[in-house]
């Protein structure tokens, strides 16, 4: 077993699949516990079908580097869906589920009226799916992914109080003269460019499973934020990194092999955690 | 010169006044008390002095060296965090984000520390936000606010839902807080019996709005409406009999 990985790790897409992988996958666990303790779980949800309606787009123009357009109009949207939130015209979570159906369905429409190649239906799968775009990337998406990757754990360790004190009481952040609304759009912006580089490693459809599922799980289990975030991360990087690995030698989709090793890491983590409310 | 003057000031939200015409002003050691009935505009009132919203029309005039950023406030008791994975002492630390920048320094540990040992709640340092009663999470919220300022505390509601005893022993630690230190006190209370015991200055907001010391208040025509109820239990401070 060891043999055939170390040959499958002596090609440079096995090699850039692991390094984009690992990297995504801890960025997108940081600002998971944010996430799911404000109640925008679907969030990611909704940003990632934005992301594949992009992809959608570019797919048809024939854009190969088509990062650059989906990072934009992601943001575009998170951007939206903040502002949504802040006035009380329409509510988030019905804001997020117009905005997540309507580019799913535009996007699937786009790419059967106008796509010029042959097989639409394995496109729409490698798309929502990731089901091998995660090993077909070129060498320059690696460096865009790693430096945005690093770029997210640095304003993240450099914000990190104030995300904590945001996530815990936006009311009381924002009298004690702590800029809000900055933050926010921050993080807005964040988890967008978070959902972008998810969508190499596991697809649209699958990119709110590796933001929310390390804060879901180790939350079970620790009860300090900083210690929630930091094990969220290990979680994250060592589940995306068995996915990769067991894809490779069973030939499984590396997204959903991910999220099912995810799954059982949850499982895991909530009998570990009851165990330890009983002791 | 007082450390919070409001003149004519208007409060609402989405275009819609709330409670017009409401004038008063706290100095510096005062405890003013905000009483009236729920929806009489209590709680934008204080978003309004919080800086969450603005005002609609009237003046907000902050004195004495006070900024606005520089009231403590103590929310009033919400469910919502209740699977919030955070020890208390993160918690109190984050009040210090009035002030630091990037990450806490020593200073902001210590004033953090030493908030939850005037509050008594050193011990539950490292234990989880969640675990605690509904008593010892408003004294951990108290000691936030406390990291965020020195000057003036503003607390909402903050007895409701806690049984009677700890009451009495949250509002001895709001007097402590107000005597000792010097530290304004402004609080939110539907519940008149406290307010009168506690507090220098009485605003009633309401169809009529009242601000005065209490011994105005309770010689005054709201006062005595208000208070008719209850006067029985209040003692006179001056000759210490029964009014």
């Amino acid at each position: 077993m060891i043999e055939t990985l170390q040959m499958y790790f002596q090609y440079p897409f096995v090699r850039y699949a692991m390094i984009v992988g690992v990297l995504v996958a801890l960025c997108s666990s940081l600002l998971g516990v944010t996430l799911v303790l404000k109640r925008f779980s679907f969030i990611g949800d909704g940003l990632s079908h934005v992301a594949f309606l992009a992809m959608a787009v570019a797919a048809i123009f024939q854009w190969t580097n088509n990062m650059p357009l989906i990072l934009i109009v992601t943001i575009a949207a998170a951007i939206a869906v903040l502002c949504m939130g802040e006035t009380t015209l329409m509510k988030g979570d019905a804001a997020i589920a117009m905005i997540s159906v309507t580019s799913l369905a535009l996007g699937y429409l786009f790419m059967n009226l106008f796509s010029t190649s042959s097989n639409i239906s394995g496109d729409v799968c490698t798309t929502l799916f990731g089901s091998t775009s995660i090993l077909t990337l070129l060498p320059e998406q690696v460096v865009l992914s790693s430096i945005l990757s690093l770029a997210v754990v640095v304003i993240y360790i450099l914000f990190y109080n104030k995300i904590f004190a945001l996530t815990f009481d936006e009311d009381f952040s924002r009298a004690i003269g702590v800029n809000v609304s900055f933050y926010n759009l921050s993080i807005a912006i964040i988890i967008a460019v978070i959902i972008v580089l998810a969508m190499n490693l596991v697809g649209s459809l699958l990119t709110s499973a590796l933001i929310i599922f390390p804060a879901l799980s180790t939350m079970r289990i620790y009860k300090s934020f900083k210690a929630v975030v930091i094990s969220s991360a290990v979680f994250s990087v060592i589940c995306a990194a068995a996915g990769i690995i067991v894809s490779i030698l069973a030939g499984t989709p590396v997204g959903s092999t991910i999220v099912g090793i995810e799954i059982i890491a949850y499982v895991v983590c909530v009998i570990i955690g009851r165990a330890a409310v009983r002791a | 010169m007082a450390q919070i003057i409001c003149k004519n000031l208007v409060v609402g939200y989405e275009g819609q006044v709330v409670r017009d015409n409401i004038n008063f002003a706290v100095n510096k050691g005062e405890y003013l008390c905000i009483v009236g009935e729920n929806g009489s505009g209590k709680s934008t009132l204080m978003k309004t002095l919080l800086s969450l919203q603005k005002p609609m029309g009237g003046k907000i005039i902050f004195g004495d060296g006070l900024l606005p950023n520089e009231i403590g406030y103590l929310p009033q008791q919400s469910t919502v965090k209740r699977d919030f994975p955070a020890t208390n002492f993160e918690i109190v630390l984050s009040g210090n984000l009035s002030h630091s920048s990037f990450f806490y320094s020593k200073e902001d540990k210590d004033n953090a520390l030493d908030a939850m040992k005037r509050l008594h709640i050193e011990k539950f340092k490292d234990k989880c936000f969640r675990e605690l009663s509904g008593g010892q999470q408003q004294r951990v919220l108290l000691a936030r606010a406390l990291c965020a300022t020195k000057k003036v505390l503003l607390l909402d509601e903050p007895v409701s839902g806690l049984d009677p005893k700890v009451t009495a022993e949250m509002y001895t630690l709001v007097k402590e807080l107000n005597e000792k230190d010097n530290i304004t006190i402004i609080m939110i209370s539907h519940d008149l019996n406290d307010a009168l015991k506690y507090a220098t200055h009485i605003l009633h907001i309401g169809s009529e709005v009242f601000f005065g010391t209490k011994s105005e208040y309770l010689n005054s025509d709201l006062g005595k409406q208000f208070t008719s109820e209850i006067r029985n239990n209040i003692i006179c401070e001056n000759c210490g009999k029964k009014l």
